[in-house]
């Protein structure tokens, strides 16, 4: 049914077609504003259908090497190179595949709204090409199994939103903005090419499998554990190096703000694949899985605190991003703090991860959903102050059912997805220490206390006279928040398949260091 | 704000000057030191020589931003086209389908010491030619944009 061609090449199509799509883009654009937006609408819906083509791959027949350049695409170790693979080698295992099905579904969804969210802006061409550059940059850095394609990716991802954010120049603000970002990711990504060095420096390789197969944790593996936990932390927005999320998520457009949670999760990607993949149980991975639960606790607790006195919908929600952070920094941490102990990690630890790792879709899912309501919202009344808003929820009938599922799913309420995995946090994080559990229980009522205020202002009450004739959103960005709705929803209803079938192959692959690295050097 | 009328003379005589040794150093990319991106960087020094010798409205007419945008993205998509059409004939993304082939750029290397083969190496020649068209193109609009922000400050 489907040509062997692209499922054979479907990791690197995958980088291909944005990239191929999002250069095109400025001279589609010369001919006319449709064409434009049906070729990135098509792009966007292409990756996607790769994406999933290949997760699906990738959870029914194990994890996929694709080797860059080679005679044949699983010629990782070429036979002269002595055992060592000297090319650029993407490596998709159940996590990578589950952090592209999050890119495929957010981006394709961000796109339909950007047709209507963005009509009346210069510079669409722009747009559109910036936007395909960050779906590859996400696509990249979460398929790659090199360290510095790693940096590259993350680059490509940092440079493309930075120049998002400044995308509506709005008096300079969004342009401070940018370049707060811009300064803060490329401080980031040198400090994580200083680690890339030392890692090169001593074990003479930039592939993640072969330097995870030799690796002793000196002291100057130590510090390159610091260099990159601290640079990658920051890029996913944990406390304290969460200053540049407020700025960047509420000056940019919704639509990119939603694809910028994305790209914290595939930081987020990042730290954890270093730690388990690259480190695992070489390092004390209980001090280390005590420092991300802090971060964790850190990111909970002062996110949620400073989201409640905000009076902006987007920073506020932005701060609210940084609390669920930490939900997915603690559920993995606590995983990692019992790496190794076999009893300890079947009696809470799987799960603990499991609930981290889902909540990263989950949180891609219903805050991108937030995101695109706020925009929604923005577009239509112009404004983003609280103090200005009310009684929309008469105009803007769809716009306020989709906020209520998102504000809901943020807060934990059952039946939304928010809930499920929240629950499997809750759960086994009890297990191990239970007033982590409980810090967590009040940051989500906390959560759901901010959520009812917000919802309250902006929607409720009678009609404002300035806001008498405002309209309901535009249907492509209707459809767009549909989409994530749905699958909050239904992550919400069947929460058991989904972990089964998605999460807890993608936990285990993350644990399972051994198999990503035979996966790359074979049977070693 | 031109300059005085040797500046803009001998800017004008270097102008291709400049432009042809950032060529050579964006074909000999695969032999000698340097390469697409530093050609191109080369090139992008002689369109920034004549807008400081001339004035932004003078050079307006002579250096257009629509060429160097298209310039910019057409780089991008030989580059990524040449990965791509490793694909089309049944091989992994960027392979190197020219070298030893014996066409454009397909002999084999000649070992041991040699003034250097420019017809070698296959696809990475193409490559450094299309970084070069791309960064010159990127390098020239950048300067332009914060040119074209200064002139509007000034009036």
């Amino acid at each position: 049914m489907i040509p062997g061609f692209i499922t054979q090449n479907s990791p690197a199509l995958l980088i291909m077609v944005p990239l191929i799509a999002a250069f095109l883009c400025p001279f589609i654009g010369k001919i006319s504003a449709a064409a434009r937006n049906i070729w990135a609408v098509g792009a966007m819906a292409l990756t996607s259908a790769i994406a999933f083509l290949l997760a699906f791959d990738v959870y029914s027949a194990g994890t996929r090497v694709y080797v860059f350049g080679a005679s044949a695409i699983n010629l990782a170790v070429p036979l002269d190179s002595g055992g060592i693979p000297i090319r650029i080698i993407f490596t998709v295992d159940a996590m990578s595949a589950l952090m592209q099905i999050i890119a495929a579904t957010v981006g394709f969804a961000v796109i339909l709204y950007s047709v209507s969210s963005e009509r009346s802006h210069s510079g669409i061409e722009s747009y559109y090409t910036l936007y395909l550059l960050m779906i590859a940059g996400v696509m990249g850095m979460v398929s790659t199994g090199d360290l510095f394609n790693f940096f590259v990716f993350l680059e490509i991802l940092s440079i493309s939103s930075a120049a998002l954010i400044a995308y509506r120049i709005d008096k300079g603000t969004a342009v401070e903005a940018a370049l707060k970002y811009f300064v803060l990711s490329t401080i980031g990504a040198m400090v994580i090419l200083i680690a890339i060095g030392i890692y090169y420096g001593e074990y003479n390789a930039l592939n993640i499998a072969v330097i995870a197969s030799r690796m002793q944790f000196t002291l100057l593996d130590q510090i390159a554990l610091v260099l990159v936990m601290a640079a990658l932390a920051m890029k996913c927005g944990s406390v304290p190096m969460h200053f540049w999320t407020p700025d960047a998520y509420s000056m940019a457009p919704a639509s990119i703000t939603a694809m910028l949670v994305v790209a914290s999760q595939a930081s987020l990607y990042g730290l954890f694949r270093v730690l388990f993949t690259l480190y695992n149980v070489t390092m004390n991975a209980a001090t280390v899985g005590w420092i991300i639960i802090t971060l964790g606790v850190l990111s909970m607790v002062i996110g949620v605190t400073m989201a409640i006195p905000q009076k902006d919908v987007k920073r506020l929600m932005a701060y609210h991003a940084v609390s669920q952070t930490g939900y997915m920094l603690l559920g993995v941490g606590v995983g990692l703090a019992v790496l190794g102990n076999q009893s300890l990690m079947d009696a809470f630890g799987y799960m603990a991860m499991e609930g981290g790792i889902f909540h990263i879709v989950n949180h891609a899912m219903y805050k991108g959903l937030l995101f695109l309501t706020a925009g929604a919202i923005f577009l239509r009344i112009g404004t983003r102050n609280l103090n200005k808003m009310g009684g929309l929820g008469h105009n803007m009938k769809y716009t306020m059912i989709f906020f209520i599922i998102g504000a809901l799913a943020i807060a934990g309420i059952p039946p939304f997805n928010g809930f499920a995995s929240k629950l499997m946090i809750y759960e086994s994080v009890f297990a191990f220490n239970p007033i982590l559990s409980i810090i967590a229980m009040v940051v989500s009522i906390l959560t759901l206390a901010s959520f009812v205020k917000v919802f309250h202002s902006i929607f409720m009450g009678p009609k404002l006279p300035e806001y008498e004739n405002v309209k309901e959103a535009p249907a492509p960005m209707l459809i767009g928040m549909a989409i994530l709705a749905c699958i909050v929803i239904a992550f919400g209803l069947f929460p058991q398949q989904v972990v089964d079938t998605l999460i807890v192959p993608a936990a285990h692959a993350l644990v399972n260091q051994g198999a990503y690295i035979s996966a790359v050097l074979g049977g070693a | 704000m031109r300059m005085s009328k040797i500046v803009r003379t001998s800017a004008d005589l270097l102008y291709p000057f400049i432009l042809i040794f950032g060529l050579y150093v964006v074909l000999h990319g695969h032999l000698t030191p340097g390469g697409g991106f530093q050609g191109g960087a080369v090139i992008a020094t002689s369109v920034v020589l004549v807008i400081v010798a001339w004035s932004y409205e003078d050079i307006l007419a002579m250096l257009r931003k629509v060429v160097y945008k298209a310039q910019e993205s057409a780089g991008l998509i030989l580059f990524i086209g040449t990965g791509a059409a490793a694909l089309l004939i049944g091989f992994p993304f960027f392979y190197n389908f020219l070298a030893n082939s014996g066409l454009l750029f397909g002999m084999p290397a000649p070992p041991g010491p040699n003034p250097g083969e420019l017809n070698t190496a296959g696809v990475i020649p193409v490559m450094n030619i299309a970084v070069g068209i791309e960064v010159w193109g990127g390098l020239a609009i950048i300067v332009l944009c914060m040119l074209s922000s200064l002139a509007r400050e000034r009036t």
